[in-house]
C-alpha cells in the first residue's frame, strides 16, 4: 500500500491522526499532517482508507 | 437488502455515501442527482483560497473523472429533484422524469437565506463554485466599500479574504460580536478584534433595514438605526436554510431540516446525510443539524453503513474550524450559548491558547486557536464527558 500526502491542501484538522496514529502525525509548529510512514502494511489497509475518507480537505491518497 | 439506491444532492455528503457504500461491498446500482451542472466538489475553499484566488477553481473538484467512472455511479447533474413520492418510491425531477429508487439518501445540503431586495445587482450571496466566482471577478474590480452583512463563519471568512486584497471591508451584524452564536461573548470579542487589526470596519449590534440603489445597482446599506453605509459590493452572508423545498408534500417530517432519527433515518428506506438532515445525536442527548464540511463525510458514512444493516445510532463529536487571516480556530464539540468559557492553556495575547466549553459542569466542547495539535487530544474530554472540576487550567 502505498500513501501519499498533498501537504499544502492540509488544514490540520488531525482526523488523519485519530484514524491511523501510526502513519500520521502533525506538526507541532503549524498541525499539518506529517506522513510516518509511505508504505503501511496491509493490516493497515482498513485504518489508512478510513484515514482518507475523513479528511475534509482531501489530502490523503492510497493506492494498492 | 437494496438494490437501487439514490442520492439526491451530489456534493460532499452525497458523493461520500456513494463512495461508502462501495467500500463496503455494495454491488447494487447507484444513482448521484445533482442540481449544479459540476462534478462533485468541495465548498469550504469557496471562501478562502478559491475568493482569495490561490486556487485555481477545478482544484476544488472531490474526485476526477476517472475516479467517478471506477465509482460506477449513474451521475445525474444539472437535475434538481422537484417532488418525492414515498408510497411510489420515486424522485420526481425538476422538468418532467423520475427516478424509482428501494433507498433514498437526501443530501441536498442549505441554499442561503435571502434578506430583503437581493435582486439588486452588486448584492451577492456565496454558496456554490459559481457564487464564488461571480464574488471573485467583483471583487478584482476593486470596489471601493465592500460591506458583508453577517459575521458568521463565511461572512467573517470573505471580510478577511476581502481585507488581504486590500479592499475597504465594513462587517455588519445585529449581535454585538462576531460568530456569538458559534463560539460566545468571549471568542467572540477576540475575532472583532482581529478583524480591526487588520483593518475591517465593525458595525455590530444593528440589523440592515434596506439596501438604497441607483438604477438597480446597490449605492449603501441603510442599517435599523437610521445610518448608512456606502456600498458599491454587498455579500449577504445571513446563514442557510435546509433545502427541502421539493420535500414538501412527501410526508416526511421538516421541522429544521429533514427530521431523522438518531440512525439518520427519515421514513421507509429515506435517510439523511449532511447540511440537510436533522438528527438526535445520543452523545449530547440533542437533536442536531451541522452546516460542517467534516459532518458531512462522518454521516454519509454512518448513513451507508446503516443503509448496510449496521443499525447504527450516529453519535459523533463535532469538529468545525475556520480560517481567517492567519489565524485557525478549531472546535470539537457543540457550543451552548449559554457555556461557561473557561481558558485552558496558552494565551489569547499571544495569539494561540485552548480553551473549554461547559453547560452544568461538564465538558461539552473546546477550542483552539492556533493550537491543533494540542486540540486534538482535548477532543477526548469532550468524548468523555468530563467534569470541569477534574481539569486543571494552566492559562
Amino acid at each position: 500500500m502505498k500513501v501519499t500526502i498533498d501537504r499544502d491542501r492540509c488544514i490540520g484538522a488531525g482526523q488523519c491522526v485519530l484514524a491511523a496514529a501510526t502513519v500520521f502525525d502533525q506538526s507541532d509548529s503549524d498541525g499539518r499532517v506529517v506522513l510516518l510512514n509511505s508504505d503501511p502494511t496491509a493490516d493497515l489497509a482498513p485504518d489508512v482508507t478510513m484515514a482518507a475518507a475523513l479528511c475534509p480537505a482531501l489530502v490523503i491518497t492510497v493506492e494498492d | 437488502m437494496f438494490r437501487r439506491v439514490v442520492i439526491v444532492g451530489a456534493s460532499a455528503a452525497g458523493l461520500t455515501t456513494a463512495e461508502a457504500l462501495r467500500r463496503r461491498g455494495y454491488d447494487g446500482t447507484l444513482t448521484l442527482v445533482g442540481d449544479e451542472p459540476h462534478a462533485p466538489y468541495d465548498r469550504p475553499p469557496l471562501s478562502k483560497q478559491v475568493l482569495a484566488g490561490k486556487w485555481e477553481p477545478h482544484k476544488v473538484v472531490l474526485r476526477d473523472d476517472k475516479a467517478l467512472d471506477d465509482l460506477g455511479v449513474e451521475l445525474l447533474l444539472g437535475h434538481a429533484a422537484d417532488g418525492l413520492d414515498t408510497l411510489g418510491r420515486r424522485v420526481l425531477l425538476a422538468g418532467g422524469g423520475t427516478v424509482d429508487y428501494d433507498a433514498l439518501v437526501i443530501a441536498t445540503g442549505v441554499v442561503p437565506r435571502r434578506l430583503l431586495d437581493t435582486d439588486l445587482i452588486g448584492v451577492h450571496h456565496l454558496r456554490t463554485l459559481d457564487d464564488a466566482l461571480a464574488l471573485r471577478a467583483q471583487l478584482l474590480e476593486r470596489p471601493e466599500q465592500l460591506v458583508v452583512v453577517g459575521a458568521g463563519f463565511l461572512g467573517a471568512e470573505v471580510a478577511a479574504v476581502a481585507r488581504e486584497m486590500g479592499l475597504d471591508v465594513t462587517l455588519v451584524d445585529p449581535l454585538p460580536v462576531p460568530m456569538l452564536r458559534q463560539f460566545g461573548q468571549r471568542i467572540g470579542e477576540l475575532i472583532a478584534q482581529m478583524h480591526r487589526d487588520h483593518g475591517v470596519s465593525l458595525c455590530l449590534g444593528t440589523g440592515v433595514s434596506q439596501f438604497n440603489q441607483v438604477g438597480g445597482r446597490v449605492t449603501a446599506v441603510e442599517l435599523a438605526d437610521g445610518s448608512t453605509i456606502d456600498a458599491d459590493l454587498v455579500l449577504v452572508a445571513v446563514g442557510a436554510a435546509p433545502a427541502t423545498g421539493w420535500l414538501v408534500g412527501s410526508g416526511l417530517s421538516l421541522q429544521d431540516g429533514v427530521e431523522c432519527d438518531a440512525r439518520c433515518q427519515a421514513g421507509p428506506g429515506i435517510y439523511a446525510a449532511g447540511d440537510v438532515a436533522s438528527w438526535y445525536n445520543p452523545h449530547f442527548g440533542v437533536r442536531m443539524r451541522l452546516e460542517h464540511r467534516m459532518n458531512a463525510t462522518e454521516q454519509a458514512i454512518a448513513v451507508a453503513g446503516n443503509l448496510l444493516g449496521d443499525d447504527e445510532p450516529f453519535a459523533p463529536v463535532p469538529y468545525f474550524w475556520t480560517d481567517q487571516y492567519d489565524t485557525k480556530i478549531q472546535a470539537y464539540g457543540v457550543f451552548h450559548p449559554d457555556a461557561e468559557f473557561q481558558l485552558l492553556s496558552g494565551d489569547p495575547s499571544e495569539r494561540r491558547f485552548t480553551a473549554t466549553y461547559s453547560k452544568s459542569g461538564t465538558v461539552t466542547g473546546v477550542l483552539g486557536w492556533n493550537s491543533p495539535r494540542e486540540l486534538l487530544t482535548l477532543r477526548q474530554l469532550v468524548i468523555d464527558r468530563t467534569p470541569l472540576t477534574s481539569i486543571t487550567a494552566v492559562g
